[in-house]
């Protein structure tokens, strides 16, 4: 099989750059390991979705919904049940792909683009301590059981981690007869976003409580018993803080992780923070004609962004293949810098070859902060300003840089202060 | 007076509501319709799940059309428990007309094709 085009993962991020990568000249394959397209939506049946790009509030299955109808239309190829489980690059990437239907084969393309979402930390990436019963499960999982295939996989539950998925599966457990008992954060501060902290804890008076987290775990077949603990700002525990909980059910929502394991064959550069290729603004990789979009590059926590941002990988992609014979491989393509009060920022790097779009820098911040103004500086110039309030780790931040504001094409600064009041 | 976390949208604004039913801190009138609501008479969008008799598909997934009255939403939920959806269903169909005579109707928001119901 040979494609212009292929696409990895058929949700969120996938459909929209498949949307915006179609083109008659062009021949697309979306890969997809699940039986529907839709990815993670799916089962994210609760409502949130589309404020930015629909202006309407829409669930996970409806959201997907709307590109999957806008799919179908143009008759793009997919593949379901589908997975790839090798790449190789040579002038173009061979995929070695499996399928229930057709068993082994390869593919070969000019292009891929990489929206293979992200995969739930374990109880293994933190090292609980305690003993090891059934009982203990990802949020994301017991969220797919439950909304999915109608498993409730507790009556009596405690949630480790307060990002969104725990939060959102709080509220969902609680609705369907389970008892919550609380929720632990090892931060100062809550990971989840505040809409989800209100809607989700306090309307069923949960309690989240912070700095601290679970230090033993008892239970012989079923987990019986879980032991939190309060934390210091070292994140040791606090002696005589112990609080004991009986459940059976610990949820963890201790973080995601772009999954791009597939593709460390390539060795693509990737940035520590983000834990994902470092990208242009043409959000392409140093493997040239290797894209990457959505939680596959980088952890969102809307996935009207994750849209937006699939949609302009979908577009490069395009023109990557539409020109392929006159690129030249650029070398005027600068890291962009930011100060301690930035976590990260996505592209990492500008091409200066052939800007001619508006560029959307998406960062976290470190730390929360109720005033705070964004700077960006290009050659000891400050070349653009933006006031922020409510700023907080968990929530997306995102600045856009106009190509008329740009003086020159030496590197790009972005500092974020702290306004105090 | 109040002060509370606006869920209008994902911006979160942080409100203030008097005794007055005078809001600040708002970024839109969403805002000062939340704060208002949750003083005097909060609601939600219920979202869940009912069962259906598709192998593939066991569950369709679902949502009040409207807010319902907070108070409402288990009584809800009990009622949705004993649905079973055996026909095809597209997003919008309504699965409960007037859930508890609140005026607001549960439809789907999922399509499903039940091409492959299992004989029972």
């Amino acid at each position: 099989m040979i494609k212009d085009l292929v696409i990895i993962g058929g949700g969120a991020a996938g459909l929209a750059a498949a949307l915006s990568a179609n083109d008659p000249k062009i021949d697309i394959l979306v890969i997809e390991r699940e039986r529907e397209l839709g990815g993670i939506l799916n089962q994210c049946i609760h409502n949130g979705f589309g404020l930015h790009v629909f202006k309407e509030e829409l669930t996970g299955p409806e959201y997907s919904a709307r590109y999957m109808d806008e799919f179908m239309n143009l008759n793009i190829e997919f593949l379901l049940n589908t997975t790839v489980v090798d790449v190789k690059k040579n002038d173009d990437f061979e995929l070695t792909v499996s399928s229930f239907d057709q068993g082994l084969f390869k593919i070969q393309s000019k292009a891929v683009i990489l929206s293979t979402g992200c995969y739930e930390r374990t109880r293994g990436s933190i090292t609980l301590p305690g003993e090891r019963p059934k009982g203990i499960m990802p949020a994301g999982s017991a969220q797919r059981y439950l909304n999915i295939d109608g498993y409730l996989v507790g009556k009596s539950v405690f949630i480790l981690g307060s990002g969104d998925i725990g939060l959102i599966m709080a509220r969902r457990m609680t609705l369907e007869g389970a008892k919550v008992l609380g929720v632990a954060e090892i931060m100062p501060y809550s990971n989840g976003l505040t809409r989800n902290i209100v809607q989700c804890l306090h309307d069923y008076d949960i309690p989240l409580y912070l700095s601290h987290t679970v230090t033993d775990i008892k239970g012989k077949d079923r987990l019986e018993q879980i032991t939190i603990q309060e934390v210091d700002q070292n994140f040791n525990p606090i002696e005589n803080t112990q609080k004991v909980f009986d459940v059976d059910t610990l949820l963890l929502s201790v973080g995601l992780i772009p999954d791009i394991s597939l593709f460390d064959s390539l060795e693509f550069i990737k940035d520590p923070m983000t834990k994902s290729a470092i990208v242009n603004q043409y959000y392409e990789t140093n493997v040239q004609g290797l894209f990457v979009c959505g939680n596959a590059l980088h952890v969102h926590d809307l996935v009207d962004y994750v849209s937006i941002e699939s949609e302009k990988a979908g577009k490069s992609a395009q023109n990557y293949i539409l020109n392929l014979n006159s690129k030249t491989k650029s070398n005027n393509v600068h890291e962009i810098k930011y100060n301690e009060k930035i976590r990260y920022v996505v592209p990492q790097l500008i091409d200066f070859q052939s800007i001619n779009a508006p560029i959307d820098f998406s960062f976290r911040v470190t730390k929360k902060m109720e005033k705070a103004i964004f700077t960006v500086i290009q050659n000891n110039q400050v070349i653009y300003t933006k006031k922020a309030k409510h700023l907080a780790p968990a929530e997306m931040e995102k600045i856009t840089v106009k190509p008329e504001m740009l003086i020159d094409q030496s590197q790009i600064s972005i500092l974020l202060e702290e306004v105090l009041t | 007076m109040r002060d509370m976390i606006c869920i209008a949208c994902p911006i979160g604004c942080h409100l203030h509501i008097d005794d007055n039913l005078k809001v600040t801190g708002n970024l839109c009138k969403k805002g000062e319709k939340y704060a208002i609501e949750e003083m005097t008479h909060p609601t939600r969008i219920l979202t869940t799940t009912v069962k259906t008799n598709n192998k593939d598909t066991p569950r369709l997934s679902i949502k009040s059309r409207n807010p319902l009255p907070k108070e409402l939403l288990f009584h809800a939920l009990q009622i949705l428990d004993s649905i079973i959806i055996k026909n095809n269903v597209k997003i919008g169909d309504i699965i409960v007309k007037d859930i508890l005579n609140t005026g607001i109707d549960m439809v789907a928001t999922k399509n499903v094709a039940m091409k492959s119901l299992t004989k029972e």
